[in-house]
């Protein structure tokens, strides 16, 4: 137990340590979850738009 | 040669005709920099710590303001698309160009900097080392503003984006201008940083027009 | 030459990324996790700077990213404007924003390891002050590209602007070499092989690839969105076109 809590305190650096990784890690899915979202948004509408145009026909 | 002083007579005139570029380039910098003292207190050593520094970043901002319209009006009515095509090459255009704006609005900012040096409590025997940094610094600033305005020719909000764009293009030519100053003011001789605000400028004279030419030739298609 | 144009073909372009996006994903995320862990459990503290060291395998690969991914919408911004290949301008928007990300991830751990090792979150000195000034030139790509209503031009505009910028990028790898600065110098990817330790190499290459490869991953994402958006601004076009005979 003591052990976990020495990993977490990193020699007293926990408090850089973990917002260094735990931010970078978060923003790295944030930027991907944002990039998915536009690729789904984008196929959805151009799905749509072709349907549309296709029924015209 | 001829063709080429046209261009500037032409937009110098038209600079002072109107008056509002050269008085808003001043206005705004003695404007900002009196700001100072009542932000920082008056206390003379703070404002002569900080004087050259001030003065430059408002020189700086001050440049910009007349940017935004160093190709604006001539897209608007389709002047830009005839020099373009003119048998002058369009980095000629843009260096004409630059030259008047420099003269309506760089130069007037190097003359009147020492005045606004008293007021920051700068050393009277640094001023013409101040009005020479400018001097070198303020056509530089006009060159790389001229890439920049190139670039937002109708863009939304290009005043905006034009300074996000520009700003940190100026840090080099605003740390060797305050560093000349700096220098000057405790003594030593400003030579080195001046020499590389004059090696900026040699630079920004190569690539800016054609930079600034590429910017327009984009705009133009 | 020939085999980008082989590429210049969107629908040729999608099936190699549909390919590829899942070997980006898997080496990112396996590498990631061998990397995090040989970061965080496996190697050893540091003789001078303690387990404050392990900031170090994220900030300087995300550093290194910061100035691969500029390196790349440079590539991409000369590709577009002299050749005019088609995919360039798309690859390059891709980029830009993640690119951004890794520079303030950059900044960030830095500032998270300057406090405990200089005992400051920051310093104007010319590495710190040059990678600021890559993150407001992405930024301004950024603004940029998306300024003008016509997409085209504002890809046009932000590619200048792109290739202004990259003079940028030598000075920041040199700038621990060429001014005095309180950020250290070089200690990997110098003239003599790099100066740390294998058990500190180890998780530090494994980051830097497991970075590399996410950074694929998302691009391909971004730029499949990208062919996406173009293709429905055609058929609008098309639509309007024959509504308008």
């Amino acid at each position: 137990m003591s052990d976990l809590a020495g990993f977490f305190a990193m020699g007293g650096y926990g408090a850089f340590i973990w917002p260094s990784f735990g931010i970078t890690l978060a923003v790295l899915v944030l930027v991907w979850i944002e990039s998915n979202r536009r690729l789904k948004r984008n196929e959805r509408a151009l799905a749509e738009m072709e349907k549309g145009l296709g029924g015209r026909r | 040669m001829k063709p080429f002083l046209a261009i500037v007579r032409r937009d110098v005139r038209l600079a002072f005709r109107q008056g509002t570029d050269t008085l808003m380039t001043l206005a705004f910098f003695v404007i900002a920099v009196v700001l100072f003292p009542f932000g920082v207190g008056p206390e003379p050593n703070v404002l002569a710590r900080i004087g050259g520094g001030v003065v430059w970043v408002a020189a700086l901002l001050a440049s910009m303001l007349a940017l935004e319209r160093l190709f604006q009006t001539d897209y608007e009515d389709g002047g830009l698309e005839l020099l373009a095509l003119a048998p002058m090459p369009l980095q000629i255009v843009v260096l004409a160009k630059v030259l008047a704006h420099w003269l309506a609005t760089g130069l007037p900012l190097a003359v009147v900097a020492p005045m606004l040096g008293v007021l920051m409590n700068v050393p009277p025997d640094v001023f013409p080392v101040l009005v020479a940094a400018l001097l070198l610094g303020t056509p530089t600033l006009s060159l790389i503003g001229a890439i920049g305005a190139g670039l937002i020719l109708g863009a939304r909000r290009g005043g905006v984006l034009l300074a996000l764009l520009v700003l940190p293009l100026f840090i080099p030519v605003l740390v060797f201008g305050v560093s000349a100053v700096e220098v000057a003011a405790q003594g030593f001789s400003p030579k080195a940083s001046l020499l590389i605000l004059g090696g900026l400028l040699l630079a920004a004279l190569a690539l800016g027009p054609w930079a600034a030419a590429a910017a327009i030739r984009q705009a133009l298609e | 030459m020939k085999r980008l144009d082989w590429f210049a073909n969107p629908a040729r372009f999608l099936k190699v990324a549909r390919a590829v996006q899942p070997w980006a994903a898997g080496i990112a995320l396996g590498l990631g996790a061998a990397g995090l862990y040989l970061g965080l459990v496996a190697s050893p503290p540091d003789y001078q700077q303690g387990e404050s060291v392990r900031i170090m395998y994220v900030h300087v690969p995300a550093a290194w990213m910061a100035l691969f991914c500029y390196t790349m919408l440079a590539m991409a911004s000369a590709v577009a404007l002299i050749w005019k290949h088609p995919l360039a301008d798309l690859a390059a928007k891709a980029t830009a924003p993640v690119g951004a990300a890794f520079t303030f991830l950059a900044l960030l751990t830095g500032s998270l390891w300057g406090k405990p090792m200089w005992g400051t979150w920051w310093v104007w000195d010319a590495r710190l002050t040059s990678m600021l000034v890559l993150f407001f030139l992405y930024l301004g790509y950024i603004a940029l590209n998306g300024a003008f209503d016509d997409p085209a031009r504002g890809a046009k505009a932000s590619a200048v602007l792109a290739l202004v910028g990259f003079v940028n990028v030598p000075i920041i790898k040199f700038s621990v070499d060429w001014w005095n600065t309180l950020h250290q110098p070089a200690s990997v990817l110098r003239a003599g092989g790099p100066a740390i330790h294998e058990s500190m190499l180890a998780p530090l290459v494994l980051m830097a690839l497991a970075f590399k490869a996410y950074y694929v991953w998302v691009v391909l994402i971004r730029i499949r969105a990208e062919i996406a958006a173009g293709k429905i601004r055609a058929a609008r076009l098309r639509a309007t076109g024959s509504a308008a005979l």
